[in-house]
Protein backbone atom coordinates (compact mmCIF):
# COMPACT_ATOMS: atom_id res chain seq x y z
CA UNK A 1 0.00 0.00 0.00
CA UNK A 2 1.14 3.13 -1.19
CA UNK A 3 2.11 5.69 1.98
CA UNK A 4 -0.34 8.96 0.21
CA UNK A 5 -2.86 6.04 -1.19
CA UNK A 6 -6.26 6.29 0.68
CA UNK A 7 -8.80 3.38 0.82
CA UNK A 8 -12.63 2.78 1.53
CA UNK A 9 -14.51 0.04 3.27
CA UNK A 10 -18.52 0.40 1.99
CA UNK A 11 -20.52 -1.37 4.73
CA UNK A 12 -24.14 -1.39 6.09
CA UNK A 13 -23.53 0.02 9.47
CA UNK A 14 -24.85 -3.11 11.73
CA UNK A 15 -22.94 -4.61 14.80
CA UNK A 16 -21.90 -8.03 13.01
CA UNK A 17 -19.83 -5.81 10.93
CA UNK A 18 -17.61 -4.39 13.76
CA UNK A 19 -15.14 -7.24 12.89
CA UNK A 20 -14.90 -5.97 9.22
CA UNK A 21 -14.54 -2.83 9.72
CA UNK A 22 -11.76 -3.54 12.61
CA UNK A 23 -10.04 -5.58 9.89
CA UNK A 24 -10.03 -2.48 7.27
CA UNK A 25 -7.94 -0.29 10.07
CA UNK A 26 -5.94 -2.99 10.70
CA UNK A 27 -4.65 -3.36 7.52
CA UNK A 28 -3.09 0.03 7.68
CA UNK A 29 -1.35 0.03 11.20
CA UNK A 30 -0.34 -3.23 10.27
CA UNK A 31 1.48 -1.42 7.34
CA UNK A 32 2.83 0.73 9.32
CA UNK A 33 4.28 -1.83 12.02
CA UNK A 34 2.36 -0.19 14.94
CA UNK A 35 2.70 -0.65 18.56
CA UNK A 36 0.19 -2.68 20.24
CA UNK A 37 -0.86 0.31 22.16
CA UNK A 38 -1.77 2.19 18.99
CA UNK A 39 -3.11 -0.55 17.67
CA UNK A 40 -5.49 -0.97 21.09
CA UNK A 41 -6.70 2.51 20.84
CA UNK A 42 -7.12 2.31 17.59
CA UNK A 43 -9.79 -0.46 18.08
CA UNK A 44 -11.48 1.24 20.77
CA UNK A 45 -11.95 4.51 18.75
CA UNK A 46 -13.14 2.58 15.52
CA UNK A 47 -15.51 0.23 18.05
CA UNK A 48 -17.43 3.72 19.75
CA UNK A 49 -17.57 5.40 16.61
CA UNK A 50 -18.54 2.32 14.18
CA UNK A 51 -21.65 1.53 17.10
CA UNK A 52 -22.51 4.90 17.69
CA UNK A 53 -23.30 4.99 13.64
CA UNK A 54 -24.74 1.10 13.83
CA UNK A 55 -26.99 2.06 16.51
CA UNK A 56 -28.12 5.37 16.21
CA UNK A 57 -27.78 6.52 12.68
CA UNK A 58 -30.47 4.93 10.92
CA UNK A 59 -33.26 4.34 13.69
CA UNK A 60 -34.65 0.73 12.83
CA UNK A 61 -33.52 0.99 9.51
CA UNK A 62 -30.40 0.16 7.74
CA UNK A 63 -27.87 2.52 5.82
CA UNK A 64 -24.61 1.94 4.88
CA UNK A 65 -21.48 3.89 5.91
CA UNK A 66 -18.75 4.47 4.13
CA UNK A 67 -15.50 4.82 6.04
CA UNK A 68 -12.19 5.85 4.26
CA UNK A 69 -8.64 5.78 5.83
CA UNK A 70 -5.08 6.94 4.57
CA UNK A 71 -2.03 7.12 5.69
CA UNK A 72 -0.55 10.54 5.51
CA UNK A 73 2.57 12.98 6.16
CA UNK A 74 4.93 9.82 5.38
CA UNK A 75 2.93 7.23 7.21
CA UNK A 76 3.47 9.49 10.41
CA UNK A 77 -0.32 10.26 10.87
CA UNK A 78 -3.57 7.96 10.40
CA UNK A 79 -6.71 10.00 9.37
CA UNK A 80 -10.04 8.30 8.92
CA UNK A 81 -12.85 9.15 8.14
CA UNK A 82 -16.79 7.44 8.76
CA UNK A 83 -20.07 8.75 6.43
CA UNK A 84 -23.18 7.81 6.74
CA UNK A 85 -26.37 9.44 5.66
CA UNK A 86 -28.50 8.81 8.64
CA UNK A 87 -29.97 11.28 10.89
CA UNK A 88 -27.80 14.55 11.27
CA UNK A 89 -26.19 14.19 14.76
CA UNK A 90 -22.26 16.25 15.76
CA UNK A 91 -21.34 13.89 18.46
CA UNK A 92 -18.56 16.49 19.24
CA UNK A 93 -21.95 18.48 21.13
CA UNK A 94 -22.55 15.98 23.60
CA UNK A 95 -21.70 17.44 27.16
CA UNK A 96 -18.03 15.63 28.91
CA UNK A 97 -19.33 13.54 31.51
CA UNK A 98 -17.42 13.77 34.62
CA UNK A 99 -15.68 10.80 35.56
CA UNK A 100 -14.79 12.25 38.80
CA UNK A 101 -18.29 10.93 40.18
CA UNK A 102 -18.96 8.28 42.08
CA UNK A 103 -21.16 4.89 41.05
CA UNK A 104 -23.86 6.37 42.33
CA UNK A 105 -23.67 10.00 40.87
CA UNK A 106 -23.09 9.21 37.46
CA UNK A 107 -25.28 8.43 34.69
CA UNK A 108 -25.29 5.13 32.76
CA UNK A 109 -23.70 5.71 29.12
CA UNK A 110 -22.01 8.75 27.74
CA UNK A 111 -18.50 7.57 27.37
CA UNK A 112 -18.30 6.54 23.86
CA UNK A 113 -17.61 9.42 22.49
CA UNK A 114 -15.30 10.79 25.33
CA UNK A 115 -13.05 7.53 24.84
CA UNK A 116 -12.53 8.49 21.13
CA UNK A 117 -11.78 12.32 22.14
CA UNK A 118 -9.33 10.34 24.37
CA UNK A 119 -7.61 8.53 22.14
CA UNK A 120 -7.23 10.49 19.08
CA UNK A 121 -4.96 13.28 18.44
CA UNK A 122 -7.61 15.43 16.67
CA UNK A 123 -11.67 14.88 15.48
CA UNK A 124 -13.94 17.11 13.42
CA UNK A 125 -17.52 16.75 12.35
CA UNK A 126 -18.90 17.80 9.50
CA UNK A 127 -22.65 17.73 7.84
CA UNK A 128 -22.48 18.05 4.53
CA UNK A 129 -24.35 16.83 1.00
CA UNK A 130 -26.49 15.14 3.82
CA UNK A 131 -23.99 12.81 5.46
CA UNK A 132 -22.68 13.10 8.70
CA UNK A 133 -18.56 13.17 8.54
CA UNK A 134 -16.95 12.26 11.69
CA UNK A 135 -13.01 12.62 10.76
CA UNK A 136 -10.49 11.58 13.46
CA UNK A 137 -6.47 11.47 13.04
CA UNK A 138 -3.96 9.53 15.31
CA UNK A 139 -0.37 10.03 15.00
CA UNK A 140 1.61 6.92 14.74
CA UNK B 1 -17.07 -13.36 24.69
CA UNK B 2 -17.39 -16.14 27.40
CA UNK B 3 -18.84 -15.91 30.33
CA UNK B 4 -18.33 -18.41 32.74
CA UNK B 5 -20.26 -17.86 36.52
CA UNK B 6 -19.65 -19.42 39.65
CA UNK B 7 -22.66 -19.68 42.62
CA UNK B 8 -21.82 -20.50 46.09
CA UNK B 9 -24.72 -19.44 48.14
CA UNK B 10 -25.26 -15.30 47.95
CA UNK B 11 -21.46 -15.03 46.79
CA UNK B 12 -21.13 -15.21 43.04
CA UNK B 13 -18.07 -15.15 40.57
CA UNK B 14 -18.16 -13.95 36.85
CA UNK B 15 -14.84 -14.81 35.01
CA UNK B 16 -14.82 -12.99 31.48
CA UNK B 17 -13.34 -14.36 28.70
CA UNK B 18 -12.21 -12.22 25.38
CA UNK B 19 -13.75 -9.00 24.39
CA UNK B 20 -16.63 -6.78 26.59
CA UNK B 21 -18.20 -4.47 23.87
CA UNK B 22 -20.89 -3.74 22.12
CA UNK B 23 -21.63 -7.18 20.65
CA UNK B 24 -21.29 -8.84 23.81
CA UNK B 25 -22.56 -6.47 26.77
CA UNK B 26 -26.04 -7.21 26.13
CA UNK B 27 -24.70 -10.83 27.16
CA UNK B 28 -23.47 -9.66 30.53
CA UNK B 29 -26.50 -7.37 31.24
CA UNK B 30 -28.98 -9.98 31.06
CA UNK B 31 -26.68 -11.49 33.49
CA UNK B 32 -26.75 -8.52 36.08
CA UNK B 33 -29.99 -8.13 35.36
CA UNK B 34 -31.79 -11.59 36.30
CA UNK B 35 -29.19 -13.33 38.39
CA UNK B 36 -28.32 -11.21 41.61
CA UNK B 37 -30.94 -11.23 43.41
CA UNK B 38 -29.30 -12.87 46.40
CA UNK B 39 -25.73 -12.20 46.06
CA UNK B 40 -24.24 -10.16 48.19
CA UNK B 41 -20.62 -10.87 47.20
CA UNK B 42 -19.80 -10.06 43.17
CA UNK B 43 -16.29 -10.66 41.86
CA UNK B 44 -15.75 -10.06 38.38
CA UNK B 45 -12.49 -12.59 36.85
CA UNK B 46 -10.83 -10.07 34.16
CA UNK B 47 -7.68 -12.28 33.62
CA UNK B 48 -8.91 -13.43 30.67
CA UNK B 49 -10.58 -10.23 29.30
CA UNK B 50 -8.51 -8.42 26.54
CA UNK B 51 -10.77 -5.75 25.53
CA UNK B 52 -13.70 -3.39 27.39
CA UNK B 53 -15.67 -0.54 25.38
CA UNK B 54 -18.17 1.99 26.52
CA UNK B 55 -21.01 -0.51 26.01
CA UNK B 56 -19.01 -2.82 28.83
CA UNK B 57 -18.01 0.19 31.09
CA UNK B 58 -21.97 1.04 31.20
CA UNK B 59 -22.80 -2.60 32.33
CA UNK B 60 -20.09 -2.35 34.73
CA UNK B 61 -22.17 0.57 36.05
CA UNK B 62 -24.91 -1.01 36.27
CA UNK B 63 -23.92 -3.99 38.52
CA UNK B 64 -21.66 -1.22 40.88
CA UNK B 65 -25.02 0.32 41.05
CA UNK B 66 -27.14 -2.37 42.18
CA UNK B 67 -24.01 -3.99 44.62
CA UNK B 68 -23.78 -0.42 45.97
CA UNK B 69 -27.63 -1.75 47.22
CA UNK B 70 -27.04 -5.10 48.46
CA UNK B 71 -23.52 -5.96 49.26
CA UNK B 72 -20.09 -5.42 47.50
CA UNK B 73 -18.69 -5.64 44.06
CA UNK B 74 -14.77 -6.69 43.36
CA UNK B 75 -12.95 -6.85 40.40
CA UNK B 76 -9.28 -9.01 40.05
CA UNK B 77 -6.84 -9.74 37.71
CA UNK B 78 -7.21 -6.73 35.24
CA UNK B 79 -4.18 -6.43 32.59
CA UNK B 80 -2.79 -3.06 31.63
CA UNK B 81 -4.98 -2.57 28.37
CA UNK B 82 -8.32 -2.77 30.47
CA UNK B 83 -7.07 -0.77 33.39
CA UNK B 84 -5.71 1.98 30.82
CA UNK B 85 -9.59 2.45 29.86
CA UNK B 86 -11.14 1.79 33.44
CA UNK B 87 -8.41 4.90 34.08
CA UNK B 88 -9.10 7.15 31.26
CA UNK B 89 -12.86 7.19 32.41
CA UNK B 90 -12.33 7.43 35.93
CA UNK B 91 -13.96 4.03 37.12
CA UNK B 92 -10.81 3.14 38.62
CA UNK B 93 -12.38 5.30 41.39
CA UNK B 94 -15.12 3.95 42.11
CA UNK B 95 -14.06 0.27 41.49
CA UNK B 96 -12.56 -2.16 43.68
CA UNK B 97 -9.85 -3.63 41.80
CA UNK B 98 -7.90 -6.14 43.52
CA UNK B 99 -4.89 -8.24 42.57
Amino acid sequence: MDSQESKKLVIEATLDNLGKVNDFVEEFLEERSCSSKVKLQMELVVEEIFTNIANYAYGDGIGKVTIEGSLEDNAAQFRLKFMDKGTPYNPLEQPEPDITAGADDRPVGGLGIFLVKKNVDDITYQHEDGQNILTVVKSL
Amino acid sequence: MEIKKELQGSKFNISLVGRLDAISAGDLDKVIQNELNDVDELTFDFSGLDFVASAGLRVLLVAQKRMNKQGTMKITNVNEDVMDVLEMTGFSNFLDIVD
